[in-house]
């Protein structure tokens, strides 16, 4: 059982900047997220483009503001459970709560705050017959242990970053590595796709274009996949894995069914107040809640993060006293000893 | 500037009747965002960066549209459902030449 004082769900720019704001409070954090990395839209959909209403950055790409929001948190020492999705939540006698994901992981808090923007991030699954049934038996669409390709033939299907860049790195792990696409031409940075053509030369890709992958063929597992290239006939290339590679789309999915009020895909919040969702002591904050007049912008999650953590903070220490200090006065103090603080003016006479 | 109308079928098959402005720098995904003619959260989703396919939609009319830049043809090429008449709304600018324009919202994926 991992246990905090506040659970996140989603580490996008809103769960991670809670993190700094719950710190200010003494108060730990940990985060779950479906996605192998933190982030949230800002590393999932467009890390390498521009950003240009963070205040006081007149122009920051979003991978950059991701690295920046990571390293502003990392003396709060935030813990991290990547790749699994919450999945069910269970308030606790005492008030509490215990979320479990679908990997089965435990975590027990006594705040959780929702931060799952547009829905936890899932694979866009090709409509291929019995795909679903060789799931983890050689059909996998999220990468997350090159060493189980070590030595294996794998295909992969898609014509994006990520198929370039799996395509690129697998092919000095996998035996054999096939890329499949409906066209010639492919989506991605131009590194990428001069790489990939580096290694087609040198034999160590096999690319098939244009065409599609149309059937699975095995038993319990993978064993090869049928393939309809444009004006031929239907044939087999002999695999071990099919990496399907067509993106993710953000679903609400389960915690649609935590008995939250939801409103066009979204957790109606009280935003008078504290972003509190009908459930005390669960909040939604950023993209994931609405209220009359709510917008979708990172700057809107920030502000939602800070409020939502003092209101978290009465609620854990009902009987303290409280005053807000700015970061300058109070410096930052981390979980970790570190300490930052303002340097104190020279007092000293001039002759 | 004038407003056009155009027609758009949802994805439960309902037909809609639909006055755009064409001084907003609207898009096609926007309109039916502004009409709610999706679910929220269904629609949109890159924001209009030809970068996530949730805009798909088939023309039906035979309505002069713009020419698909590279970006708009290469994310059809990894899209699912794709037709001969597949687009991406949110490159299809609300312009007064796109008056009659009739489409089909594309399957959620
Ligand atoms: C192309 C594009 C351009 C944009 N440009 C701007 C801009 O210029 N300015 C601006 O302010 N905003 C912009 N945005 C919007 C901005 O990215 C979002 O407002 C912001 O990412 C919201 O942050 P968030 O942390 O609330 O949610 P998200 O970034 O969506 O992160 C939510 C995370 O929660 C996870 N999650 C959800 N449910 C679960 C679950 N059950 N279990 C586990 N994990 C879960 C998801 O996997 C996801 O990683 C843009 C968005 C896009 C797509
Ligand atoms: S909104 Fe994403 S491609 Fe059109």
């Amino acid at each position: 059982m991992i246990t905090t004082d506040i659970l996140i769900i989603g580490a996008g720019p809103t769960g991670l900047f809670t993190i700094f704001e719950a710190g200010l409070l003494k108060l730990k954090c940990h985060l779950i997220d479906a996605l192998p990395q933190p982030g949230g839209q800002c590393s999932e959909i467009y890390p390498k483009k521009p950003i240009y209403d963070i205040p006081a950055y007149p122009e920051i790409l979003a991978g950059d503001l991701t690295d920046k929001l990571i390293e502003q948190t990392k003396q709060f020492k935030p813990g991290f459970t990547l790749g699994e999705r919450a999945e069910t939540i269970d308030k606790q006698e005492d008030g509490s709560f215990i979320v479990t994901t679908n990997k089965g992981t435990k975590h027990h808090a006594k705040i959780v705050a929702i931060a799952g923007g547009l829905g936890s991030f899932e694979p866009r699954k090709p409509k291929i017959e019995s795909l679903e049934k060789f799931e983890d038996n050689g059909v996998e669409y999220i990468i997350k242990e090159p060493e189980l390709y070590r030595d294996k033939k794998v295909v992969i299907s898609g014509g994006g970053d990520s198929a370039l860049d799996w395509a690129i790195f697998l092919s000095d792990v996998a035996s054999e590595v096939t890329l499949i696409h409906r066209r010639n031409e492919f989506r991605g940075a131009l590194d990428s796709v001069e790489k990939v053509q580096e290694l087609k030369n040198a034999g160590k890709i096999r690319m098939i274009t244009p065409a599609e992958v149309k059937g699975i063929v095995g038993d319990d597992k993978v064993t090869g996949v049928v393939v309809e290239k444009k004006g031929e006939d239907a044939f087999t290339v002999d695999t071990d894995h099919f990496i399907p590679l067509f993106g993710l789309s953000p679903k609400l999915g389960p915690i649609a069914n935590w008995g939250l009020e939801i409103e066009k895909n979204a957790i109606k919040v009280n935003n008078a107040l504290d972003y509190q969702t009908n459930i005390p002591g669960i909040y939604a904050i950023g993209d994931v809640n609405t209220y009359p007049g709510k917008l979708k912008l990172i700057l809107c999650g920030f502000h939602e993060a800070t409020l939502m953590c003092q209101s978290a903070y009465k609620r854990i220490f009902p009987d303290k006293k409280y005053v807000m200090k700015y970061t300058t006065v109070g410096g930052v103090e981390g979980f970790d000893g570190t300490k930052k603080e303002a340097p104190k003016a020279v007092v000293k006479a001039i002759e | 500037m004038q407003d056009i109308n155009i027609k758009i079928t949802d994805r439960n098959g309902v037909k809609h009747d639909i006055v755009a402005p064409t001084d907003m720098a609207m898009n096609l995904m926007e309109v039916v965002r502004s009409y709610e003619l999706a679910e929220e959260g269904t629609i949109g989703i890159c924001g209009g960066m030809a970068m996530c396919a949730s805009c798909q939609c088939y023309v039906n009319s035979d309505t002069e549209l713009p020419a698909m830049t590279d970006d708009e043809d290469a994310m059809l090429a990894e899209a699912f459902d794709v037709e001969d008449n597949s687009r991406l709304g949110c490159q299809i600018q609300m312009t007064p030449e796109m008056e009659g324009l009739e489409v089909t919202l594309a399957p959620e994926s």
